[in-house]
C-alpha cells in the first residue's frame, strides 16, 4: 500500500492543493472523472471545514485495498473547538456558520462512507472513503 | 490573479481560471459590480468551463455575484458547469438558486438576449 499523502491546511490555497491531490489519487486508481470531481469536491468541504472552524489542520489521504476493491480514504483532522453536538452536525439545514448545513452530509453523499469523531475543546476527525464501482 | 471582464457589446463576460482562489472570486464579485455600473451592462455571462469544482463556497460567492449584479440592474449567466461538477453540487446540495444557467457560452449570449427581446417586446406592447 503506498504511503499516506499529508496536506497541511493553513491557507486556502492548501484546499486546492489537498483536492487536486486526492484527485490525482483516485485518477490512478481508475475512478471515472465525475468520480474524482466527487471526490475532490468532498475534500473541498471538509478542508475548508478545518480553515473555517479550527484555522489549521491536515487532510490525510490514504490508498486503500480491500479484497478486490480499491478506493481512498480521507481523513480530515483537526485540534480545533470540536462539535458540541454531531448527530446535529451530520444532520441537513443545521450550520452555525450560515453555512446551512451543507458541510457533512454533503460530503457524505459525495462519498461512501463518513465517520465523525469530535471532543469538543479538543479537536475534530472526519474520515470519508469512497470505493472504485 | 483578477478574473479579466470583457465587453462584449452591452454584455458583459468573464472567464473563471482553473486556478482561482478564493480571494481572486471575492476580488471578482467587487470588480464585475462596479463595471456594471461603468459598461451600463443589463447581462453578464460567467464562464465556469475551467472550474473543476465547485463547492459550497465558491457556489455561494457566484450567487452573491449574480444578486449584487441583479441589484445594479444586470442579469448574470453562469455557463459552462462540467458533467461532474453539476451532480457533485446537486449531491452537495448546493444550489445556484434563481440564477440562470446555458451549457456554454454561445448560449448564455442567447438566453440574455433572447430575454431582452421579450422584455422589449413587452413594453412595446403595453406602451406602444
Amino acid at each position: 500500500m503506498a504511503a499516506d499523502i499529508v496536506v497541511p491546511i493553513e491557507h486556502e490555497q492548501d484546499i486546492v492543493m489537498a483536492r487536486q491531490q486526492g484527485r490525482q489519487l483516485v485518477a490512478e486508481m481508475g475512478f471515472s472523472s465525475t468520480e474524482q470531481t466527487l471526490v475532490a469536491t468532498a475534500i473541498s468541504e471538509v478542508a475548508r471545514n478545518i480553515l473555517m472552524y479550527a484555522r489549521h489542520g491536515e487532510i490525510v489521504l490514504t490508498a486503500l485495498q480491500s479484497e478486490n476493491r480499491r478506493g481512498i480514504e480521507v481523513v480530515a483532522r483537526d485540534e480545533g473547538p470540536g462539535i458540541a453536538n454531531p448527530a446535529l452536525a451530520l444532520t441537513d439545514g443545521y450550520s452555525t456558520s450560515g453555512r446551512l448545513g451543507l458541510g457533512l452530509p454533503g460530503a457524505r453523499r459525495l462519498m461512501d462512507e463518513l465517520d465523525l469523531a469530535t471532543v469538543p475543546g479538543e479537536g475534530t476527525t472526519v474520515t470519508l472513503r469512497k470505493w472504485a464501482p | 490573479m483578477p478574473v479579466p471582464i470583457l465587453r462584449q457589446a452591452d454584455l458583459l463576460v468573464a472567464t473563471i481560471q482553473a486556478s482561482l482562489s478564493d480571494q481572486d472570486l471575492v476580488r471578482f464579485r467587487d470588480d464585475l459590480a462596479r463595471e456594471i455600473g461603468r459598461a451600463r451592462s443589463t447581462g453578464v455571462v460567467i464562464d465556469v468551463t475551467a472550474l473543476d469544482v465547485l463547492d459550497s463556497f465558491a457556489s455561494r460567492v457566484l450567487r452573491t455575484i449574480a444578486h449584487t449584479a441583479r441589484l445594479r440592474g444586470a442579469t448574470t449567466v453562469v455557463v459552462g458547469i462540467q458533467p461532474g461538477v453539476a451532480l457533485a453540487m446537486v449531491q452537495l446540495g448546493v444550489s445556484l438558486e434563481g440564477i440562470p444557467t446555458a451549457l456554454d457560452f454561445e448560449d448564455g449570449i442567447a438566453l440574455l438576449r433572447g430575454r431582452r427581446r421579450k422584455k422589449a417586446h413587452e413594453e412595446g406592447a403595453h406602451g406602444g
